[in-house]
């Protein structure tokens, strides 16, 4: 009997819902974004999210968004980007590089539908990749790290030896060997994007060895606290962590993906949308440097002049002559500097880094 | 090699390692220490991670509320003994399969920590202090280490040998390991079987908790959800590990500690191994470690209460 | 029964406290995934591995013995596999590399379980903590290998091989889904391993062990080999299931292969009491609540952890009532009868 009527209630219930969906939802442009890790991570999605709250914020009356997060790069990925294409989404952006075949994949599926890849390679008609040129304010980094070093080592977090990690060790490198060209710089993977606790003993471990500046490629902010304990400097890494370390904390690079979504979106709506391949850095604010701070007035004049050059195109981080860790002369494809190709597939590390790439 | 040898060792026998060495250990020695509880009780609870980032999560937020560290514990604690209520509900209550119930209640935590933490995520608060005891901490070398922890960091010696204490030298806990071993018989003899259980489970959820919390209110004072990163699987195995003894529980979570960050450490040396190996160590060492142990001991047979993981209807 | 009357009106509460509708967020979560051919196919495209590797599991938990690590022996038979499909990738091998890879891949995991059970055999080792271990040492051995020997040459240095050859890949069965042949697969291990369980000696072993360990010991049935047998066989499952989801659905080898199959593997398992056939639905169900999890995503912008509070307490009522059937009556005396047996 109590079968019976649970049964009912339910097809009643189910009944009731039908009806209430097939209602006509309003005509916005659907925007959908797949993420990595939790919203929360304070790192790589989080800045994502902030991306994907300012293109709401700027656009909203137009658009209509939605996200999947922790979205796994294996067998689900496919799945949640064709879930997101099937309902009606126009744009999607997937923002981790685990995501390139499926994206590449569904976007066959789906001609009408925009895919925006972030640091892939990966291109179709309507499959465009986007990035940003993270080492060019590692470089900057670099430098103002070499100044404020009283024991000329450095520690450096690191997570997976992809090209971007890579390139940025060797960015920092580069930079600091323009003040100290005896810098050392101490390197520990953690293989992980994400463990706090991880990669707050890692700074532990750097700190004990004599590191008194603590730099990571890793998202969260403990290695920041770490440095405050100490008494010692560090840079911020995906957002602004001057919270974590205000006596601490010299500068910050930011990934600020807000105007690249405002600007996609806006040629999605005026039908101007294009497959592109964006890799933006200080100039075009993708890459932006959190306010110079804990330091003194020429260091802080050394920085803001370099990002200045940078911005302007006369200093390239990895201007040639580039020399590899064994004293090799790297091969300049790009006239003065490494071609971008060089760097997004770099795997090499330069002279005066005292570490071996993993795998290599 | 030699050199390189002298180095790691150089680093082993520093302040700072040990120290930092108990840092990370003392969530998986808290977490481990009420799981070993409850399994002695005949209780295998798999949710330890998620009670631990309830803790976490619940812990941060009221600290953050209150600014105060003794009352996020407190919460901590209460979030992960209101966890273990659930799972002591179901598998003792309703005699549901505890290692399913397990693992779902870690779904369960995970989720309703990050939609808890979700508000917090990016706060930050005071860490927890070391407390300094004036003359002891002055003391060369042992002084930082025995005497410039936090309180959590005491409060994990203390509950140990609390442990140690009441399984083997109070009547409670001998009840408590018979319950374990043979609940027929347990309850033939008139002991409440069920009611022990339950204790010993709110125990091992409060503990977790109380790990859970450690983490954001003193080994990095900022909430991130999933911030546990699977530690309280390690917990888990910990106990196996010790062969649900006390003693070896606090060995097997400093070799776990220790070998974790000596990892870390000597890769800033700079001799060139994957990381991916070093990464894989501390899981090798325990592997390697308890193989050693069980062949030494022989076959003594396994040291698991008998009754683990079995479901107990009174009525029948 | 139960089990849904009260997931029904905990979801409407759940829901009704953020606002949301909650009629249509059941229809979201359980109706639309199962009328929609698109959702169905993913479905049987999560559940595979789970099924495979839980009717692995269940074996050696009928047996007790405890095997947790299907994970890293999915991982390492997701590798051996892989191997072979790196190895001949680019060149003219035939229609061979794919069962070869299959067969690598079984072994592999096979092999990789057997560490724990010799530790145990052998050293008195308990496989609980050494499995549970071995599955991070495969994860740092597969991301090695990823990052390092097997990158693909025209990846720009980023961690995955190169996509596998079209011989080395699962065809998928109809056009424009993912379900693929390892689903065949895996109902057809479901049989074997049913009628292994229900009608041969080796099975009857296993089930007696379990139930009676002292009256098997007396039997003359060897305990030792019967860890052995049943760990073998579970990590073959999971390790078959590593290549079948590397060679199918994913199609090249990467880092991140697996969101924890061989750990939610072991809910399906207990999740459909050890039996073949309640394995099969509860796998059916668990990659439901995903897909209806990931649909709600998309439809009602709920987050993410919602949905999993949801899966916990659904997975929470389910196991309580088919506890509840199991004891039948009366597990909590002073509370009145109000629970009929059969509801």
């Amino acid at each position: 009997m109590k079968n019976r009527i649970v049964v009912v209630a339910a097809a009643a219930i189910f009944a009731v819902a039908a009806a209430t969906l097939a209602a006509p939802a309003a005509e916005k442009l659907k925007v959908g974004f797949i993420y990595l890790g939790p919203v929360g991570d304070f790192g790589w999605t989080y800045q994502h999210e902030i991306g994907r709250q300012n293109l709401v914020k700027a656009l909203g009356d137009k658009i209509d968004t939605t996200y999947l997060e922790n979205v796994n790069e294996g067998p689900d990925s496919e799945r949640s980007i064709e879930q997101l294409a099937r309902t009606g989404h126009k744009l999607i952006f997937t923002t981790s590089f685990g995501y390139m075949d499926p994206t590449i994949k569904v976007a066959a599926k789906y001609p009408k539908v925009d895919f925006e890849h972030a640091t892939g390679f990966k291109r179709a008609a309507n499959v465009s990749t986007y990035s940003g040129r993270f080492y060019e304010g590692r470089y900057i980094q670099g430098m103002i790290a070499a100044k404020m070093s009283k024991t000329g080592v450095l520690g450096y977090i690191v997570s997976f030896p992809i090209p971007e990690v890579i390139s940025g060790i060797n960015a920092t490198i580069l930079g600091a060997q323009t003040v100290n060209p005896n810098i050392k710089v101490k390197i520990i993977w953690v293989s992980t994007w994400f463990d706090p606790g991880k990669e707050a003993d890692a700074a532990k471990a750097l700190a004990d060895q004599g590191a008194d500046v603590l730099m990571q490629h890793t998202d969260s902010p403990a290695a920041m606290q770490i440095a405050a304990q100490r008494g010692i400097y560090a840079f911020g890494q995906d957002s602004d962590m001057i919270k974590f370390g205000p006596k601490s904390q010299l500068t910050a690079i930011i990934d600020n993906w807000a105007p690249y979504y405002i600007q996609r979106t806006n040629d999605v709506l005026n039908d101007s949308w294009k497959s592109t391949d964006t890799w933006g850095g200080l100039k075009s604010t993708l890459v932006v440097m959190a306010p110079y701070t804990n330091m003194p007035d020429d260091v802080k004049k050394l920085a803001s002049d370099t990002e200045a050059a940078i911005k302007a195109g006369t200093l390239h981080p990895f201007k040639c002559p580039v020399v590899d860790q064994d004293g090799k002369t790297v091969e300049c494809k790009g006239g003065d500097h490494l071609d971008d190709g060089q760097i997004l597939s770099m795997n090499f590390y330069v002279k005066g880094v005292d570490d071996k790439i993993p795998g290599k | 090699m030699l050199d390189a040898l002298g180095q790691i060792l150089g680093l082993i026998f520093s302040v700072n390692f040990i120290l930092t060495v108990i840092t990370a250990s003392t969530p998986l020695l808290l977490a481990a220490s009420g799981e070993l509880v409850a399994e002695r009780s005949g209780v295998l609870n798999l949710g330890v991670e998620g009670m631990m980032i309830m803790g976490a999560a619940c812990g941060f937020a009221a600290a953050y509320v209150s600014d105060s560290t003794i009352v996020g514990a407190l919460c901590g604690i209460l979030a992960g003994a209101a966890m273990a209520a659930i799972f002591a509900f179901l598998t003792l209550g309703l005699a549901v399969n505890q290692v399913a119930t397990g693992l779902a209640l870690t779904i369960l935590g995970t989720g309703l920590s990050g939609l808890i933490g979700a508000g917090f995520v990016g706060m930050r608060i005071t860490p927890a202090p070391q407390l300094y005891l004036p003359v002891l901490t002055g003391l060369p070398v042992v002084g930082r280490i025995l005497f410039g922890q936090d309180a959590f960091v005491y409060f994990s010696f203390a509950l140990i040998i609390g442990i140690w204490l009441f399984l083997y030298r109070t009547r409670s806990g001998l009840i408590l390991r018979a319950v374990g071993d043979n609940h027929v018989s347990a309850h033939a003899l008139g002991y409440p079987v069920l009611k022990i259980r339950m204790l010993a489970v709110l125990f091992g959820g409060g503990c977790a908790g109380l790990a859970g919390a450690f983490l954001p209110l003193a080994y990095t004072p900022f909430f991130i959800p999933g911030m546990t990163a699977g530690r309280g699987w390690i917990a888990l195995a910990l106990v196996v590990f010790a062969s649900w003894r006390p003693g070896r529980l606090v060995a097997g979570a400093y070799l776990f500690g220790a070998v974790t960050f000596l990892q870390l450490s000597v890769q800033g040396l700079g001799l060139g191994i994957p990381p991916q190996v070093m990464s894989s160590l501390p899981y090798l060492a325990t592997v390697v470690v308890l193989v050693l142990i069980s062949r030494t001991r022989g076959a003594s047979g396994s040291a698991a209460p008998a009754s683990l993981g079995v479901v107990f209807v009174p009525d029948r | 029964m139960i089990a849904v009357a009260l997931t029904l009106a905990t979801v409407a509460v759940l829901f009704a406290i953020i606002g949301k509708n909650p009629i249509e967020a059941l229809d979201v979560y359980f109706l639309e995934p199962l009328l929609d051919p698109f959702s169905l196919g993913e479905i049987v495209v999560k559940a595979t591995p789970l099924v495979m590797i839980a009717i692995g599991l269940s074996l050696c938990y009928i047996a007790n013995v405890w095997n947790i690590g299907a994970e890293g022996q999915f991982l390492v038979g997701a590798v051996a596999g892989s191997w072979l499909a790196v190895r001949t990738n680019g060149t003219d091998a035939g229609y061979w590399v794919l069962p070869a890879m299959l067969v690598l891949g079984t072994l592999a995991g096979a092999l990789y379980a057997l560490i724990p059970a010799i530790c145990k055999v052998r050293f008195g080792a308990s496989e609980i903590l050494t499995s549970l271990m071995l599955v991070y040492v495969a994860y740092y051995g597969m991301d090695y290998l990823v990052r390092g020997p097997w990158r693909d040459p025209k990846g720009l240095n980023f961690p995955t091989t190169a996509p596998f050859d079209p011989v080395a890949t699962l065809p998928p069965l109809f056009e424009g889904s993912r379900v693929h042949s390892g689903t065949l697969i895996a109902l057809m291990v479901v049989m074997l391993i049913a009628v292994m369980l229900g009608r041969t000696i080796m099975g009857f072993e296993i089930r007696l062990v379990g139930a009676a360990p002292k009256a098997a010991g007396f039997s003359g049935f060897n305990a030792d080999r019967l860890v052995l047998f049943t760990f073998a066989i579970s990590g073959a499952l999971a390790g078959l299931a590593g290549i079948i989801e590397v060679a199918g659905p994913i199609g090249y080898l990467q880092p991140d292969i697996s969101p924890g199959y061989g750990f939610t593997a072991i809910i399906v398992a207990f999740l459909g009491r050890l039996n073949p056939i309640g394995i099969l639905i509860a796998g059916f169900f668990l990659a439901l609540t995903f897909i209806g999890g990931e649909n709600a995503e998309i439809a009602m912008k709920v987050p993410l952890d919602l949905t999993k509070v949801f899966q916990g307490i659904l997975l929470f009522y389910v196991l309580a009532c088919d506890s509840m059937i199991a004891y039948r009556v009366r597990l909590i005396r002073g509370v009145r009868k109000a629970v009929p047996a059969n509801a």
